[in-house]
């Protein structure tokens, strides 16, 4: 078949080339439909790329023909293969969800361009994991920030407060994404090169200079910013409270995963071996923020009575757990990091779609407003519950596997107190999750207001990732197996 | 010192434009000159990518049929598409200030700020307030 071999490109360029018709489809059944389509068509894509890669190595495909150093390259491997997945698997559940949830949340008119900012969202994640040339992630990291920013002030019609949140988030993501072009231009001075594979070898044999260090310094502070590291999460609580119901549970489960991947790719496959940076700013700067993210994220998800907010602060944290494993430099780290990038948006995925439900019936996600729910929506509140469980690491869920593997690469390095940490934080989670389950379960009834069950086409998708989360709890070969081969393809360069 | 700064004076305007900008992002409350901030700071990537792309001495990078020394294209040309990301991020910053004055009626940081956590605080007195009911 002509077609497979050209999938790593077609998986980005189908969606880019969608979203201009999806813009002139004007009724809104057959834009979500053709978003859909499209949707599915790049997960069927990234399904035959990660299993093509698992079997023969990695795949690179050459843009027009031209040769790699000089063309532009796309280049499909273990770690971002999976990311792929994640990326255009959760898209493609979000959808079906998000067609009532729009039509509650967001003005009829709006919606066909409302796909139309959500297929180029897809289109830049999957360009900015898909990519081997490092301006081009700056590009896709832009096509997919500017259509979030969008997509999070079309919350703008139950909250005002979408428009402010959506400002802020343009602002800070631009210094972000300026930051991290400045650090390509810094890379580009000092090897002449865009390519990444290119520019590691190259800087493999120039002296560590000045220049390379202070890009490795703009490209993290500047994907820092955009995967939301503590203390620069500071754009994502509001964000993630005020967009639209689906338009979350797709950014939580997506946005931030391909920058943390973005950090890993540039960390070891580009300044792996030519900074002697990485090792110190792992060990002084990494570390210590994520553990810092893992307990002030937590901490302030137990103060928020807005349950999207909670789990925005709680997103940190596990922002938090996924910097951590990438800060202990090792192989288990970096297959923690991995594992959790997806596991973490299998259970955000579930607990954002059980709250977009929860706000289709109730108009409302205020801890005060959800007293007796799961009586009265008993098949949301199991899906919160069970969401929660897995957030918190209980073994037979997905949060529990990466987290024995996040254990693990802590005692690797004998940082006993790292464990401890790890697991205090994790008892944080009990609370906030408690918080939840006390008023849904223990609280009587909101007097003299009758609720029903959410609509099936929004319950059906929660419970699609619900059934994950317990399935690769207790099947945890293929990620395990797909996350060792990612940590491998990673830190191997580096040893 | 004064020959480092004459001799690599583009680079010093870079940083410099690079400062300001930022400097007026964070220092302005009004959010359409944290906008022109945010424009300051891009322009300064621009110049800087167009200082890279420089040869000393060389020409417009146009094929003539004869050996020239010119200046390599690809800076211009990346820098071309970042220019263009800096328009779209420009513009759709200003369609949301235009939201924001017409549903807050200010676009000033502090008093949006005010009217935010004044929404914030009505949410937190309803939680005290249900759980008195419980009691």
């Amino acid at each position: 078949m002509i077609a497979a071999e050209h999938l790593p490109v077609l998986q980005v360029v189908g969606p880019l080339l969608a979203a201009p018709i999806c813009s002139v489809l004007r009724i809104r059944n057959l834009a979500w439909f053709f978003t859909l389509i499209v949707s599915l068509g790049a997960f069927l894509c990234s399904v035959y790329l990660l299993q093509t890669v698992m079997e023969n190595g990695p795949i690179s495909y050459e843009i027009g023909g031209w040769m790699a150093p000089l063309g532009i390259e796309y280049r499909v491997d273990a770690s971002n293969g999976i990311v792929l997945l994640i990326i255009s698997g959760i898209s493609s559940v979000v959808l079906p969800f998000a067609k009532r949830s729009f039509e509650a949340e967001v003005p009829e008119k709006l919606h066909s361009l409302l796909y139309t900012a959500y297929i180029l969202c897809l289109t830049g994640l999957l360009g900015i994991t898909a990519t081997a040339d490092a301006f081009n992630v700056f590009v896709f990291l832009e096509v997919s920030s500017l259509s979030t920013y969008v997509l999070v002030a079309a919350g703008a019609t139950n909250d005002r407060r979408a428009l402010t949140a959506a400002y802020n988030y343009l602002i800070l993501g631009t210094v972000g994404a300026t930051f991290f072009v400045i650090g390509i231009g810094l890379l580009y001075m000092a090897t002449g090169s865009l390519n990444m594979a290119d520019i590691a070898n190259r800087l493999g044999t120039i002296a560590e200079t000045r220049t390379v260090d202070v890009a490795f310094a703009f490209v993290v502070v500047g994907l820092a910013l955009k995967l939301a590291l503590f203390p620069l999460h500071t754009w994502l609580p509001n964000a993630y409270t005020h967009a639209p119901s689906a338009v979350t549970a797709f950014l939580a489960a997506t946005a931030t995963k391909a920058a943390v991947y973005l950090l890993l790719r540039f960390s070891f496959t580009v300044f792996g071996t030519g900074s002697g940076l990485l090792a110190p700013m792992a060990a002084t700067v990494g570390i210590p923020l994520a553990v810092l993210g893992m307990f002030a994220g937590s901490i302030a998800a137990i103060y928020q009575y807005n349950l999207k907010r909670m789990l925005a602060y709680s997103s940190v944290a596990q922002i938090g757990y996924m910097v951590l494993g990438f800060g202990l430099l090792s192989v288990t780290g970096v297959m923690a990091t991995t594992l959790h990038l997806f596991n973490h948006a299998l259970m955000k995925g579930a607990l954002f779609m059980a709250l977009g439900c929860v706000f289709m019936r109730v108009r409302s996600v205020h801890i005060a407003d959800l007293a007796g729910i799961g009586r009265q929506m008993p098949w949301t509140m199991a899906a919160f519950v069970i969401g929660g469980l897995s957030l918190i690491g209980v073994p037979m869920t997905v949060g529990f596997i990466s987290k024995w593997y996040l254990i693990s690469a802590a005692l690797e390095q004998e940082a006993w107190w790292l464990v401890l940490l790890i697991v205090a934080s994790s008892l944080l989670a009990v609370i906030y999750i408690w918080r939840v389950v006390e008023a849904a379960y223990l609280k009587d009834p909101v007097p003299g207001r009758t609720v029903t069950e959410a609509p099936l086409s929004m319950l059906i998708p929660t419970w699609v990732l619900v059934a994950a989360n317990v399935y690769f709890g207790v099947n945890a070969d293929f990620t395990v197996s797909v996350a060792r081969a990612a940590a491998e393809g990673l830190v191997g360069v580096m040893q | 010192m004064l020959e480092l700064l004459l001799d690599k004076y583009n680079y010093w305007i870079v940083v410099a434009l690079m400062l300001f900008g930022l400097y007026i992002v964070i220092s302005r409350g009004n959010l359409v000159k944290k906008l022109v901030g945010l424009n300051v700071f891009q322009t300064s990537v621009f110049l800087f990518y167009i200082t890279l792309g420089k040869a000393e001495g060389g020409t417009a990078p146009i094929l003539t049929g004869k050996p020239e020394l010119f200046s390599n294209p690809l800076p211009h040309v990346l820098i071309l598409t970042a220019i263009v990301v800096g328009i779209a991020t420009t513009a759709l910053g200003l369609a949301l200030v235009v939201r924001i004055q017409e549903n807050y009626s200010t676009i000033e940081e502090d008093e949006l700020e005010d009217l935010n956590v004044a929404v914030m605080k009505g949410e937190q007195v309803r939680v005290k307030g249900s759980e008195g009911d419980a009691r």
